[in-house]
């Protein structure tokens, strides 16, 4: 492990991944890769997820074509060097902010969107001219074993290599040093990975979970309201980070909402679930057992139906749930879908803000001042309004979490700032030495007076201000050296 | 797992904690549930909070100046521009920016999002840990502070205890100026510090060593906390041949003796030719006499270290390569003479760790692509100086090396401008502030999509089941060249 680490770093060391041509290169070899072997990739995560090659296309593939058309795009302007503005004491100076490749950056995929939340890190770390260590999911056996044998087909060996394995081999590239480590998973692993992060100080990107609330308000159109949130819930079996977790509303509502979920798991699914071709299934038997025991004691509007050879669990719906029950514990991350009756919007907030803050917030209304409210009084991650999980499909806005669900954003140009440093350069003249008497010891009263008033002075007047007030401190320096002052 | 209640949010009457076990349960509760109450967020508390810091630093000026010199034997002018003045355009930057910084943050949209609202909302952590240290004590505690206040959180300040006369200014004093509700000023040791870091913050900030960076770090990974360590290193100082050896001696025994030394950003050590070396000891001993004149010791405007420990550091340091100017220490002064060294060697305990004294070692190298590997064979430093009229000199140093920030023939005064990001790499540090930096760093950039409930036969086709037809047309739809638009 220490070998391969020491490989990629020093593949980073000869400094080759820094030129925008081979970033670029690499940006299209992996392109090429994923147009090439669209069928094989399709096929893995099918066989991982039980998923059709459509949802598979639309899910994953997609979102990894468009964030490399956009690295594309925008590398040559989120590469360059930004001016930044400057004040009296360095106005002759030339200041800017340039983004550098951190070094060798690790990615630590997740096993529900195998492909794209491995790939979609290292599309940013590549644009911002690190070398990469993946290391895919071993629960996703299917797409991490396709990974390993792609990747070094199309992109440069020294400088990108994928690490398979498990905890152990996980636990062993934890304690080898890295200079960024993005994480999706669990809270419980994702403070283990931090902590062996602090051992090096690497900063770190953590895309965690939790319980993503859905308030239902009175005044809302009921039906879109179910339809998008069935849509985001059963999405590849309720495994997903930003599924809604459970929904909240008032106790009227429940009924209506059972009714028309079901309905629209119907629309979606057909009257035979398990025949669906679009319906996936759990990911392992551990999952499928843990999900299993989350219906103990619950009252089951509709569904509930499991199949354990095939890993099937159906659509489901909680009416009336305790939230001090198991189901209201842990992120569900399968197709159940607890409703707990809360009075009102403000009992709502309140119950949110009881729990660790969650990685999305999603609420349903007309009422845009409640909606307002309802943001205002809490935090999560990410937000969306009157629909499910879109906030994660704009790559404009930085994907990430707070508290426990994570630390740290990524996708789009937030992906290419997380895996770059924004190093500050103030370049200077040798020239004009004799402007910087003003600062140098000993220090009488009057130089001290100038001294402050160029300090507190603001850049906000004209070039011409700019040499007007140049010329006055050469002046007062040549004064006060004179013996004038 | 998740989903269970936060912890010290709902009090629970079994488990009240006894007095003395832990002194700061109380106090973080308490600002919790301020934070929690809503009473940071809106604008004009903010703002209120800020003008007070303003007056705090206005008022209590010869306070804060008497203070800075009996911890430091600042010169009350060295206070000002590296202090006082510092954080009072920090707070104006901040006073007159904060409705512009507060504001949402519109973003681009793609063709799936037109029709909806997406902006990006700075909100505040919640409960945010300071954590300072000695060597610019009012200028590091604050400037965060008002960074952290700007952003809506409550804080808790823990000042250095080793600077302890300033920490006991901002103890007793400060918090008169601010909402005590919000805002808590501790002071203590390690072992306080410790016990603080037992506790769960929503942010935590600390400027120091990286040997406690990491302890730090460490102990924010249990609760996943976020944090900016602003850390340090040995910042190397290049000078080439291609230069004025006057200019270039002024400022780096300039910025090397500030403060006596004791400066994270301060140039650490030099890199340069042997024929340079013989030119820049002289113009080095020109500008040290100059500045401090014959007797550096009573001159008013070269500062002491801070302690016993740190001078006994130092002077064992002083013992490495050959003294060419200085060498001498006053035990019963903390006094450490402005001193170069030459004929050091990179295995010598001078160049094993940060010097933080008024010591500058010199290291021959014979070409700039031997400094280059030198610094790339070290820890990434804070701050990287080269000196040179060369433009491609300083374009070979800049491409080829990485540190927390770089300056081309000049010393720290970057540090006064807001503009610019502050912040290390590597084991120099983590995360950056400085004007609006500091307000993004200590706040939660929220990503919102706000759509509606019309115009949902426009969402349609992303339900399932998907036919034949739906998938030709989503494909096409979404077919390579239109991807950037999703």
């Amino acid at each position: 492990m220490e070998r391969e680490v020491q490989r990629v770093r020093a593949a980073f060391g000869s400094g080759r991944s820094r030129p925008l041509t081979f970033r670029r290169r690499q940006l299209e070899a992996l392109r090429a890769m994923v147009q090439e072997r669209e069928k094989d990739i399709l096929a893995a995560i099918g066989a991982d997820l039980s998923k059709s090659e459509f949802n598979a296309y639309s899910q994953e593939v997609i979102s990894v074509l468009g964030e490399i058309d956009l690295m594309l795009e925008k590398l040559p302007e989120w590469a360059a060097a930004k001016p930044a503005q400057r004040n009296l004491l360095t106005m002759l100076d030339e200041a800017y902010i340039q983004p550098e490749p951190l070094g060798v950056v690790l990615i630590i995929g997740a096993w529900n969107y195998p492909f794209v939340l491995t790939i979609q890190p290292l599309i940013g770390a590549i644009a911002a001219g690190n070398a990469v260590i993946i290391k895919p999911s071993e629960v996703s056996e299917n797409t991490a074993k396709l990974l390993a044998k792609l990747l070094p087909q199309y992109l440069d060996q020294d400088l990108y290599a994928v690490v398979n394995g498990g905890v152990e081999e996980t636990t062993e590239l934890l304690k080898q040093r890295f200079d960024h480590i993005l994480y999706t998973g669990n809270t419980a692993v994702g403070k283990i990975v931090m902590q062996a992060a602090a051992k090096h100080l690497t900063p770190v990107t953590l895309e965690l979970g939790g319980k993503s609330p859905c308030f239902v308000d009175r005044d809302c159109d009921l039906d879109v309201a179910c339809r998008r949130i069935a849509w985001g819930k059963f999405m590849n079996c309720g495994q997903t980070c930003i599924a809604p977790d459970y929904v909240l509303c008032e106790p009227s509502l429940q009924d209506q909402i059972v009714r028309k979920v079901q309905e629209a798991v119907k629309e979606f699914y057909g009257e035979n679930v398990k025949e669906s071709p679009d319906y996936e299934r759990i990911v392992n038997l551990r999952h499928f057992k843990r999900i299993q025991s989350l219906l103990e004691g619950q009252k089951i509007a509709f569904g509930g139906e499991m199949d354990e050879a095939t890993r099937y669990i159906a659509p489901t719906v909680l009416t009336d749930v305790d939230p001090d029950t198991k189901v209201m514990q842990e992120e569900i991350f399968g197709p159940i879908l607890p409703i707990v009756p809360v009075k009102n919007a403000d009992e709502a907030i309140q119950f949110i803000n009881e729990r660790e803050k969650p990685l999305a917030f999603y609420v349903f209304s007309h009422n845009s001042k409640l909606i307002k409210r309802m943001i205002d009084g809490t935090s999560s991650g990410g937000v969306t309004g009157n629909d499910v999980i879109m906030h994660f499909m704009l790559s404009s806005l930085p994907f990430g979490g707070v508290g426990s669900s994570g630390m740290g954003a990524y996708h789009g140009k937030h992906s290419f700032d997380t895996f770059s440093h924004q190093r500050p350069c103030l370049l200077k003249t040798l020239k004009r030495e004799g402007a910087n008497q003003l600062r140098y010891p000993p220090n009488s009263q009057s130089k001290v007076d100038w001294a402050k008033f160029f300090l507190l002075k603001q850049f906000n007047r004209g070039k011409l201000g700019l040499l007007l007030l140049t010329l006055l401190g050469v002046l007062a320096a040549v004064l006060i050296k004179g013996g004038y002052y | 797992m998740s989903g269970i209640k936060r912890p010290g949010l709902a009090k629970d009457p079994g488990s009240e904690s006894t007095p003395g076990m832990d002194p700061f349960a109380d106090t973080l509760q308490r600002l919790r549930e301020a934070f929690i109450s809503g009473r940071t967020r809106p604008a004009e508390f903010r703002a209120t909070q800020l003008k007070g810091l303003s007056c705090f630093l206005r008022e209590n000026k010869q306070l804060l100046q008497e203070a800075l010199a009996q911890d430091l034997h600042k010169a009350a002018f060295h206070s000002d521009i590296s202090e006082l003045i510092i954080c009072q355009n920090e707070v104006d930057l901040a006073l007159r920016n904060l409705c512009t910084w507060m504001k949402d943050e519109p973003v681009a949209k793609n063709l799936i999002t037109q029709l909806d609202s997406t902006f990006i909302r700075r909100e505040p952590f919640g409960l945010v840990l300071i954590l300072s240290p000695w060597n610019y004590p009012l200028n590091l505690s604050l400037v965060p502070l008002v960074g952290a206040l700007a952003a809506g959180n409550c804080v808790v300040l823990k000042p250095s205890e080793i600077s302890k006369n300033t920490g006991k200014v901002l103890a007793k004093v400060l918090p008169r100026y601010l909402d005590q509700s919000c805002f808590a000023v501790v002071l203590g040791g390690p072992e306080e510090t410790g016990q603080l870091l037992e506790h769960e913050f929503d942010y935590i900030f600390f400027t120091g060593t990286p040997r406690v960076g990491k302890i730090v770090m460490a102990a924010a990974a249990k609760h996943l906390t976020p944090v900016t360590l602003e850390l340090g290193g040995k910042n190397p100082c290049y000078v080439d041949d291609n230069c004025d050896p006057q200019t270039v001696a002024n400022r780096v025994a300039f910025f090397r003796c500030f403060n006596a030394g004791q400066t994270c950003v301060a140039p650490d050590y030099v890199l340069c030719s042997p024929e340079m070396q013989a030119r820049l000891v002289p113009a080095l001993q020109n500008a040290i006499t100059r500045f401090y004149g014959d007797d550096p010791q009573s001159s008013p405007n070269l500062g002491r270290i801070i302690s016993q420990k740190h001078f006994q550091r130092l002077r064992g340091l002083l013992s490495c390569g050959r003294v060419v100017i200085g060498g001498q220490s006053d035990e019963s002064d903390l006094y450490i003479a402005p001193t170069v060294l030459v004929d050091v060697q990179e295995t010598d305990p001078v160049m094993q760790e940060e010097i933080f004294g008024p010591i500058l070692p010199i290291v021959n190298v014979r070409s700039l692509g031997q400094a280059i590997d030198f610094i790339n064979r070290r820890e990434k430093p804070l701050a990287l100086y080269a000196f040179s009229n060369n433009s491609q000199v300083m374009n070979q140093m800049l491409d080829r090396t990485s540190s927390g920030n770089f300056v081309g023939n000049e010393g720290f005064t970057y540090m006064s401008l807001t503009s610019l990001p502050f912040g290390g790499v590597g084991k120099s540090g983590m995360g950056r502030y400085h004007g609006k930096f500091s307000f993004d760093t200590f706040s939660h950039h929220r990503a919102c999509l706000l759509s509606h409930s019309g115009l949902e036969v426009l969402k349609n086709i992303r339900y399932p089941p998907y036919s034949d037809y739906t998938q030709k047309l989503f494909t096409w739809a979404m077919g390579s060249h239109l991807c950037t638009l999703l």
